[in-house]
């Protein structure tokens, strides 16, 4: 197989408070392809947002080394975009504003204003928002905040993507819909993504690989299970797909054997 | 319409009406009738009370006040006196006679002007410093004593000092307003920038935005909301002390005429001047309260 675009090497990080250090992952490794869609799931404070970090480079590790196309990653960067969890969209700017701002960083020296604003409105146009890019972040909804997030990050054109539980505060009709949007997306751009988020399904619909984190301290990845379920998914099919059921039931198994607040009953032999 | 009155379709025309339902249909209509009109009630009484209350207490404190001037003659004026006395003050803000005798509004104005000027660079300079003072931590540190000890000097307090240094009055009122309005700014920039979400700047961080697209994108913005609690306090502080160094200072200026009158013993002038100087004060209030408004719509939505 060809050289990894994204790889993390025995990373190992620890955060220091008042002396005392606790460590939050031990000897992660891992390994991304361009254009592969991967999750990462675990239970809540099991440092899977940490990995994230490590890879948007706003967490320093504290051994090991995160590489993106054989460079290590010193600090955060527009090639590795994040969709932060809260949107994080700026409220005193439009919705237009917000995402022109990231081309105009990015494109401003090489390109003209008419360039520019084309670019801005393609980017709104791939999450279906150009009809409210005069509204303010505070006059739109969840989603569609959620939505301005992904076309901000997507106008940087990053090598690889980064969503933080990007639906995670979303109720669940507009979660499913933001789910075939970026589905769609990644269809379309085959863009290279990291989405770590904490609900099964969503993880398997997704990902072409689902990567599993024990609990923290120390979490290491567990599993990594393989989503052979052919693309396009459809949300309703792949309920009937033996390949989807399959990874389904093996990530429910092994949350279910890592959970420390309500141990799984021992299975009978 | 806030109620839909008729809310069911009235039966066929040829069938005949069922009594019952018919009477509900009345009782319902009266209830929401009264409902309606209840609420209109309430509005118009709220209403009344907002602008007849101040009134009320207005009329009730120059009454007493009316009282009190008659039943003692010979201490402090009473509204009517103070009416008969300085008609011209009241009526004709604009006479000029060259000199200081020029009506209130050429005063008000020159004072104005100063804390303009004044004001304007304690505005710059304020909210300069303390985006500074937030963002480096160790400037902050350092100078955060000397800050907290300097803002609880007065407003006169400064004058010697910026007499004995600037030598002249018209620089030395420019500097008493700008020493004293700067504090509030500066201690409410610094604190809205080092109140910024660690959201804004972990976008910052990913754009790799410049310190300076990140001063006016991401600082300036988000401690709009801080830097005109600031402004708000320090435009009333700089008020209170132009009023007072121009006691001191003379020449045209609100805070002289006051001085003047009371060295003459004109004492319904002085009242005329008050009233003035409060008036003008809840105007630059209300000024730079609206203006941060308009500037930071926006800023606090979630």
């Amino acid at each position: 197989m060809s050289k990894p675009l994204l790889s993390l090497e025995n990373i190992y990080v620890d955060f220091e408070r008042d002396g005392v250090i606790s460590q939050v992952l031990e000897n992660v490794s891992l390994s991304v392809h361009k254009g592969e869609f991967l999750s990462i799931i675990g239970h809540s404070g099991c440092g899977k947002s940490t990995l994230l970090n490590v890879v948007a480079g706003l967490v320093p590790v504290t051994l090991g080394a995160a590489l993106l196309d054989n460079k290590e990653i010193k600090g955060p960067g527009p090639e590795r975009a994040v969709v932060f969890q809260n949107h994080s969209l700026l409220p005193w700017m439009t919705v237009y504003e917000n995402v022109r701002l990231a081309v105009a960083k990015l494109y401003g020296a090489r390109e003209n204003l008419k360039q520019l604003h084309d670019r801005t409105l393609h980017n709104l146009e791939l999450v279906k928002m150009t009809h409210a890019k005069d509204k303010r972040p505070g006059e739109i909804s969840g989603g569609m905040k959620q939505r301005v997030g992904i076309a901000r990050a997507l106008a940087m054109e990053p090598k690889v993507l980064l969503l933080d539980e990007p639906f995670g505060a979303l109720d669940a009709l507009t979660r499913a819909h933001l789910q075939d949007t970026v589905m769609e997306l990644h269809e379309r751009i085959r863009s290279t993504v990291l989405m770590i988020t904490h609900d099964v399904d969503e993880a398997v619909l997704l990902a072409d690989r689902v990567v599993m984190m024990t609990n923290g301290p120390k979490a290491r990845i567990g599993e990594i299970v393989d989503v052979k379920t052919p693309r396009p998914r459809d949300r309703k099919q792949v309920l009937q797909d033996a390949q989807f059921i399959d990874c389904r039931r093996s990530i429910v198994g092994f949350l279910e054997a890592h959970d420390h607040a309500h141990p799984a009953p021992a299975e009978p032999a | 319409m806030p109620f839909e009155v008729h809310k069911m379709t009235a039966p066929q025309s040829d069938t005949p009406a069922d009594p019952v339902a018919d009477h509900n249909q009345i009782l319902l209509a009266a209830a929401q009738a009264k409902q309606i009109a209840a609420s209109r009630r309430r509005k118009l009484a709220d209403k009344a009370g907002n602008y007849l209350m101040p009134l009320l207490t207005v009329s009730a404190l120059l009454l007493m006040w009316e009282a009190l001037g008659t039943a003692f003659p010979g201490g402090l004026p009473s509204p009517s006196m103070v009416l008969m006395d300085a008609q011209e003050l009241i009526f004709n803000p604009f006479y000029d006679r060259g000199g200081v005798d020029k009506g209130l509004f050429w005063h008000v104005l020159t004072s104005l002007s100063r804390v303009g000027i004044g004001f304007g660079l304690a505005a710059v300079c304020g909210v300069l410093l303390g985006a500074f003072l937030g963002t480096v931590d160790w400037a902050r540190k350092g100078t955060d004593p000397i800050i907290q000890v300097l803002r609880t000097v007065p407003p006169l307090a400064w004058l010697p000092i910026s007499l004995a240094a600037l030598r002249e009055a018209q620089p030395s009122a420019l500097f008493v307003i700008f020493i004293t309005s700067i504090w509030p700014i500066v201690i409410n920039t610094m604190v809205g920038v080092r109140n910024i979400p660690q959201d804004y700047v972990n976008v910052a961080k990913v754009l790799r935005l410049t310190p300076g697209e990140y001063f006016f994108k991401i600082m300036l913005p988000a401690a709009t909301p801080h830097i005109f609690t600031g402004l708000r306090i320090g435009v009333g502080m700089s008020w209170l002390a132009i009023v007072a160094s121009e006691m001191l200072l003379g020449g045209v200026g609100i805070g002289f005429f006051i001085w003047d009158q009371y060295n003459s013993s004109r004492m319904s002038d002085i009242i005329v001047a008050l009233v003035w100087v409060g008036l003008v004060g809840f105007v630059l209030d209300r000024l730079v309260a609206l203006v941060g408004q308009y500037v930071s719509r926006g800023t606090t939505a979630d």
